[in-house]
């Protein structure tokens, strides 16, 4: 459990990016648990999570105030388990998306608490807000920052303690085969993000035609290899 | 050094967001640079008076909030009377958000995703997967935010115009159709890299994942894809585990 605090350090940078500063998505799941996947020192472990997840993540998009699962601080967890327990492959990919989803879930629910503590900052500040007070609209900016990154630091900390031991155990029971554990998680993860694409793209006007022409580049490409 | 200032606060405008005044308190934090030079500095009453009025409700996608942030400055720096710029401010929500989110999150977003996809599937090593993803999305990004600023500056309370520019008008659509080229390339590469050398598990998933998408697409709205999947894995975990 040494890696922890770098792991928590980079989750809560990471969740700080899902909506906070600096919204470059570095919090998206592919950059997440490859990253994490390197600290824990498996790279490649951590991508072929990240980009699993990210055909998931393509249904879950941020938009305004609905609510969504926390992707940053959740990939860091998924990605570094499964990157930790690469040494037996049979269920570390679907182990590590399991993991990333349950975090992500959890942290959509911390950011609505955010969201709702934020509320409660500002109306402690209302006064000063209306008196145009410097201190209090900095203050008010500094304490949500603050707050969101205290809050991802804990979310991974906590996720990534509770759920590896339970990740190791199911690892070392795993009795499927590692290419068909991954066939089953990314064939489901596909289906998100076949649904997702069609949800998104298919009132542009001949979108449908062009996700039909991708799709048969993308199959000739694997029928020649 | 205030353009700089703006520009960074700008990338922290929803440090405080909240189900009250959304955004308004990241718009006052990312104008407070630009305000300070109003006359007799911070401590004058029009600074505060010019604070409390950007600080209060506002909502808009979070990177064309710079177009606002450009043109509020120009009018507060300019004298414009306080019940313009409330006007004003009210006036550009629902065009700054509709049209970001449409080009951002529903565009340069997947679209970046589904790039960087293909380069996995292709067999890119890690670091060129992940810096395709943030170099395509960022340059996107960050550049809006740039123009975002200058054009408000530039325009002021004639910002609106610059609102029918052909990138944000058709800049939608044509990511759109991209975009689900791409998504039809991605997304059995992906799969294929994923799944290893096995021909039969490959085609068992892409038949699987069409079937599942196929019933999402016909209860869309009613099922979260996301959450159905996370019961699926962990229901396929337990059997893994348990048998």
């Amino acid at each position: 459990m040494r890696e922890l605090l770098p792991l928590s350090m980079l989750g809560g940078l990471l969740g700080l990016d899902v909506v906070c500063f600096p919204q470059m998505m570095i919090s998206r799941p592919l950059v997440g648990a490859t990253v994490a996947g390197a600290f824990v020192g498996d790279t490649g472990t951590g991508l072929l999570v990240g980009a699993t997840l990210e055909l998931i993540a393509l249904a879950t998009l941020p938009f305004g105030a609905s609510r969504y699962p926390e992707w940053g601080s959740a990939a860091v967890v998924g990605g570094a388990i499964a990157a930790a327990l690469h040494a037996e492959p049979a269920g570390t990919v679907t182990v590590g998306v399991l993991a990333t989803l349950a975090t992500a879930w959890v942290g959509g629910w911390t950011l609505v608490k955010l969201r709702v503590w934020n509320a409660w900052l500002a109306r402690r500040k209302r006064g000063a807000l209306e008196h145009g007070s410097r201190g209090a609209v900095v203050g008010l900016q500094l304490a949500g920052l603050t707050s969101d990154l205290v809050r991802a630091m804990l979310l991974t900390a906590v996720a990534y303690g509770l759920i590896f031991p339970v990740a190791r155990a199911m690892v070392a029971l795993w009795t499927f085969d590692e290419h068909v554990s991954r066939a089953v998680t990314v064939g489901a993860a596909s289906a998100v993000a076949a649904a997702a694409a069609w949800t998104i793209f298919h009132s542009a006007r001949g979108a449908r035609w062009y996700f039909a022409g991708g799709l048969l580049i993308g199959l000739l490409i694997l029928a020649m290899r | 050094m205030t353009w700089v200032s703006i520009f960074i606060r700008t990338l922290a405008i929803q440090g405080s967001w909240n189900y009250e005044t959304l955004l308004g308190n990241g718009v006052g934090f990312a104008l407070e640079p630009a305000l300070r030079q109003l006359p007799g500095g911070v401590r004058s009453d029009a600074f505060k008076a010019a604070m409390a009025r950007e600080s209060a409700y506002f909502n808009a996608h979070p990177y064309l909030t710079s177009v606002a942030i450009g043109a509020l400055a120009k009018a507060e720096l300019s004298g414009v009377p306080p019940e313009r710029i409330e006007r004003f401010r009210t006036a550009l929500c629902g065009p700054l958000g509709s049209v970001g989110d449409r080009l951002v999150w529903a565009g340069l977003l997947p679209f970046s995703s589904l790039v960087a996809l293909i380069a996995f599937g292709v067999g890119a090593r890690p670091l060129a997967v992940v810096a395709i993803f943030l170099v395509i999305y960022n340059a996107g990004h960050l550049g809006l935010r740039v123009w975002g600023l200058r054009v408000g500056w530039t325009r002021g309370l004639a910002v609106a115009g610059a609102l029918a520019n052909p990138v944000l008008r058709n800049g939608p659509a044509w990511i759109a159709r991209a975009s689900a080229a791409v998504a039809g390339i991605a997304i059995p590469l992906t799969v294929a890299r994923v799944v290893g050398p096995s021909r039969a598990l490959l085609d068992g998933a892409l038949i699987v994942g069409a079937l599942i998408a196929g019933g999402l697409v016909r209860v869309h709205g009613r099922v979260e894809g996301w959450k159905l999947v996370l019961v699926l894995i962990a229901l396929f975990a337990l059997v893994s585990v348990a048998r």
